[in-house]
């Protein structure tokens, strides 16, 4: 195993294991802040380093409808967009996951405006989850790179042949240079071997139709293999994170989750995405001060960590979910799914922060911690189904 | 009937895949047939009308129809297969010699 240390931004990273990736096709159309993406793949493939037609669109629509075309075909492919990009290609996004083609992305996430706003929630990226994409979000630089490249083996597994979106939280990750081990690309290769061209590859010498009108009962029947896809995809992403461990990099993540200080943790804080960095700077200094707390770090949001949640939940007296996506006129949105999982087995308080791209430190998940704790030793949980609102600059 | 199927669910993920692929293809894939999404000819409101007397046998309205269901050689008056035809009106429109009437079809 070769490792060589780099110092790269979130987006030269992810650009960087998709030439080790050896992708076939790339389309992309340019939205800050994920441009340095594309921007870096178009210089590889410009310079011979990555051997791979890069199709330059007029939109991201079609951005995602060439590699969705490419994908078809056999090829391994890869594209990459941010909010208002991702809203654009939504149509092609449910046809993607529908036709369980392989489609690897990188999203930088961004806010969706109205304002305009370049900074990160998770509002664009967790649009999709309903869709049958495989959704996953990386705590560090590191990690996104990690991801990216197992991404293309979770996505074309036999087992599993849905499209995979790796998240990264703008500026926070995408443009700040962290240290990253890059391993040998022979590693790699023996780690990602070329694509097996499934479930059918579109050839013109052998036309059919893909997708014609049917009854509706078939409609369901393809609903189904795509939900037993994803609930396979839970076995075969923890085997891939295990196997990249030995093969390429050391690193094993712990699959759909990372549990954090959790083995006697009778509080539980959930969170997602770079922030978690923070929020386990504040599980420290609550444990330093003698509360029992910990974090369980959503790894993949898709398929969702139904299975692990309610272990971590069995030994917990009571959760807090830090959302930085809020589903308006009900909750934060990991919050629902935390509650819809966990259907009152332990309470669960809601807050959510972050929102817009708001600056969320170290000291504020303190704060967030320290009254949830508060409040649930003094017995006040009967409002934690109303999500709170975490604003300490705004009187109201 | 009734189905469930989670993470906790799978047996045998290999032979399950196949499974899942295996209908997936039957339901997803049709070879080229015709008629492959039924006797699309009874969505029909309009029917188009040849008049003969007018056609130039120019084959216009052989190549627009979008359903493919003109058929036509040079020289000789088109055909429509009226089990197909949707009655959409493209050959009546863009027929040069205004030679295909487009009446009201009726039951």
């Amino acid at each position: 195993m070769g490792l060589h240390r780099k110092v790269l931004i979130g987006n030269f990273a992810v650009a960087e294991a998709v030439k080790l990736a050896r992708v076939d096709v790339v389309a992309a159309y340019p939205i800050t802040p994920q441009t340095l993406i594309v921007e870096r793949i178009a210089d590889m493939v410009e310079r011979g380093e990555l051997k791979a037609k890069y199709i330059r669109v007029e939109s991201e629509h079609s951005a995602l409808a060439a590699v969705y075309g490419a994908a078809l075909g056999g090829a391994r492919v890869f594209t990459a967009t941010s909010s208002h990009g991702l809203l654009y290609m939504y149509e092609v996004v449910w046809w993607a996951a529908y036709s369980k083609a392989p489609i690897v992305m990188g999203l930088v996430t961004r806010v969706i405006g109205p304002p305009w706003n370049i900074h990160s929630d998770h509002h664009d990226i967790l649009s999709v989850r309903d869709s049958g994409w495989i959704v996953a979000m990386a705590e560090n630089v590191q990690e996104a790179f990690d991801l990216t490249i197992q991404a293309f083996r979770i996505a074309e597994d036999k087992r599993v042949l849905q499209p995979m979106m790796v998240g990264l939280d703008a500026f926070t990750l995408s443009h700040t240079a962290e240290p990253l081990d890059v391993p040998d690309q022979s590693d790699v290769d023996a780690f990602l071997p070329p694509r097996e061209p499934l479930p059918f590859v579109m050839d013109p010498a052998k036309p059919f139709a893909m997708g014609n009108l049917g009854p509706d009962e078939w409609t369901m029947e393809l609903r189904w293999t795509v939900w037993r896809s994803l609930e396979r995809a839970k076995h075969v992403i923890k085997e891939v994170d295990r196997e990249y461990a030995k093969k390429v990099n050391g690193r094993e993540y712990g699959g759909l989750v990372e549990r954090y200080r959790l083995d006697d943790a009778k509080y539980v804080a959930i969170t997602w995405g770079a922030w978690s960095g923070d929020a386990k700077e504040a599980v420290d200094k609550l444990r330093d001060e003698g509360v029992p707390i910990g974090l369980l770090r959503i790894r993949f949001a898709r398929p969702f960590p139904r299975e692990e949640l309610l272990e971590v939940a069995s030994g917990a007296k009571a959760i807090v979910v830090v959302d930085r996506a809020v589903s308006m006129g009900l909750d934060g949105v990991f919050s629902t799914e935390v509650r819809s999982v966990l259907s009152g087995r332990v309470p669960v308080k809601s807050v959510v922060a972050g929102i817009g791209g708001v600056d969320t430190s170290y000291r504020d998940f303190v704060n967030i911690f320290k009254r949830f704790v508060d409040e649930y030793e003094k017995g006040e949980t009967q409002e934690w189904i109303v999500p709170e609102w975490y604003m300490p600059w705004f009187k109201g | 009937m009734w189905f469930r199927y989670s993470a906790s669910h799978v047996r045998d993920p290999l032979k399950e895949a196949e499974e899942d692929l295996e209908l997936f293809r039957k339901r997803m894939l049709s070879p080229p047939m015709e008629g492959a999404a039924g006797p699309t000819g009874t969505w029909r409101i309009m029917k188009p009308v040849i008049h003969e007397d007018k056609c130039v046998k120019c084959g216009m309205c052989w190549l627009y129809c979008p359903e493919n269901v003109v058929s036509w050689e040079p020289g000789r008056v088109p055909s429509i297969d009226m089990t197909y035809c949707k009655g959409c009106g493209v050959c009546a429109s863009v027929c040069p010699r205004k030679a295909i009437e487009m009446v009201v079809e009726e039951v």
